[in-house]
């Protein structure tokens, strides 16, 4: 059962990482990691959402009625991205300026109704929470590798501090723009899938054709 | 197994009553903290925009208060007339209520800042320096940009024509493009600019590409890259509240009496 467990927990950060194997949830890591704090708060609330979703979801998993059950999954994750942003805007509120709508958007990433429909309604509560934090560890984890790179180079910053003082403000450091416009995620996120892909050669997908969808074993190429 | 309809029904509606019991419950709550961090960051940027906090420098929230009431005086224009109303408490005003309901505002003609009715009566402020004197006048902005309103302040130094700075705290336009608007080093763009050239007219502007030093280019400030229409809206805007249908009669008086010499306080 521990085996169970960390396994539940430990896979989704580089084995079955939501968002460099799954290629789930990549808007809002577009969006928010033009800085580490911001991309951190919103890894926070992925996971707090996340983990409350599943148990939620889990817990009523024998009495939600299959026909209605995406709705009731929609709702119980529209209600608690509302009250996510509530707190954040009356604690953090300049953090939740800098997120405008992408708290919001949390609703919309596939990652949380992904693992309500795929894992809370078929585990009890316990292990649902689990595989909630480690998905959203998974997503925190790449967010925050994303953010690393495109604060430091396009700002010359981590976390606001300034560690390569730049040549606006006197220093030596020419920031690349690039960094700071969406593209760059696209591009760092390929690296990050093509590293994690060499190191662990069992998640190179072969040659794509719609049969293999539905073939077993391949449940998890289906999005 | 089969859910009979009524379970269904029986199900979903409890579902949505405990969400909206829990949405409602999280609104209420935490209203009064959110209210103060709105009025909290209202003041930090008029802090900000009339250059009392530093860049860079990070105040508590009870040193913005502190601040805000030792140097900042609110105070109320007659936009037609241009003068200064004395007769309505500034502190309790409420521009954006002021500009929707027609007994306090009125119609403007159609302008590409999308601005519709102007309060009779608008929120500016004084920001005075250690002695009393006059420092920076700091008027509201707002306008449309590409997807949004943008609702910011502009400072001006007391010739009223020299720009102390700008500033957004409300914008819903692209994050990283037009949002922009709101990045630090745009905004040091602005401070040294004119807005009006030697015979009146108002002339500045967000144009494409780079622009010089405030010196050499006083009416123009560099594009933001990627945001065209979010620049054309914040030139538009600038035009809009400094011309005649908005603060253009109370920055003639200013510059009015800013010409005379000085008269012995009453």
């Amino acid at each position: 059962m521990a085996s169970v467990n960390r396994e539940t927990l430990i896979d989704p950060l580089i084995n079955n990482n939501p968002i460099s194997l799954q290629i789930l949830g990549l808007c809002s890591a577009l969006a928010v990691t033009t800085q580490m704090s911001t991309a951190l708060v919103m890894s926070l609330a992925v996971i707090a959402v996340l983990c409350l979703s599943n148990v939620l979801i889990s817990v009523m998993r024998n009495l939600i009625p299959p026909s209605i059950r995406i709705i009731v999954q929609l709702t119980v994750i529209a209600s608690l991205v509302i009250i996510t942003d509530q707190i954040l805007k009356a604690f953090v509120f300049d953090i939740s300026k800098q997120l405008t709508v992408f708290i919001g958007l949390i609703i919309t990433n596939c990652i949380i109704m992904g693992r309500a429909e795929a894992f809370a309604m078929q585990n009890k509560p316990s292990l649902s929470l689990i595989d909630g934090l480690g998905n959203g560890m998974g997503y925190g984890l790449v967010l925050m590798v994303v953010a690393f790179v495109r604060e430091l180079f396009g700002s010359g910053k981590l976390f606001g501090y300034s560690v390569m003082p730049l040549t606006t403000e006197g220093g030596w450091y020419e920031p690349n723009g690039m960094m700071l416009l969406a593209p760059a995620a696209f591009f760092l996120i390929g690296c990050f899938i093509w590293v994690v892909r060499s190191w662990k050669t069992e998640q190179v997908e072969e040659d794509f054709h719609v049969g293999a969808l539905l073939e077993p074993g391949h449940e998890g190429s289906l999005r | 197994m089969q859910y009979s309809t009524r379970y269904i029904i029986a199900f979903s509606a409890a579902v949505c009553i405990v969400c909206a019991l829990f949405v409602a419950g999280s609104a209420v709550l935490l209203r009064d903290r959110q209210e103060r961090n709105v009025v909290l960051d209202r003041q930090k940027n008029v802090l900000d925009v009339a250059g009392v906090i530093k860049p860079g420098e990070f105040l508590t929230p009870a040193e913005i208060e502190s601040r805000f009431a030792a140097s900042v005086r609110p105070k109320l224009i007659n936009l037609a007339t241009g003068d200064i109303n004395t007769t309505l408490d500034a502190t309790t005003f409420n521009q954006r209520e002021a500009a929707r309901d027609p007994a306090t505002s009125r119609a403007v003609p159609p302008n590409p800042s999308k601005v519709f009715r102007v309060p009779d009566q608008a929120l500016i402020y004084e920001v005075v320096n250690d002695g009393g004197d006059l420092n920076a006048v700091i008027l509201p902005i707002q306008g449309y940009g590409l997807w949004s309103t943008l609702y910011g302040y502009l400072a001006l130094d007391p010739d009223m024509n020299t720009i102390r700075g700008i500033t957004f705290y409300e914008q819903g336009e692209t994050a990283g493009l037009g949002g922009e608007v709101e990045n630090p080093r745009w905004k040091a763009k602005w401070p040294g600019r004119k807005v009006f050239d030697s015979q009146g007219r108002i002339k500045i502007a967000v144009k494409k590409g780079p622009a010089g030093t405030p010196e050499k280019d006083p009416y123009q400030v560099d594009g933001i890259s990627g945001a065209t229409i979010t620049s054309r809206g914040v030139t538009n805007m600038l035009h809009f509240w400094m011309g005649k249908e908005a603060f253009g009669p109370f920055i003639e008086k200013e510059k009015e009496k800013e010409a005379m010499p000085p008269v012995a306080k009453s």
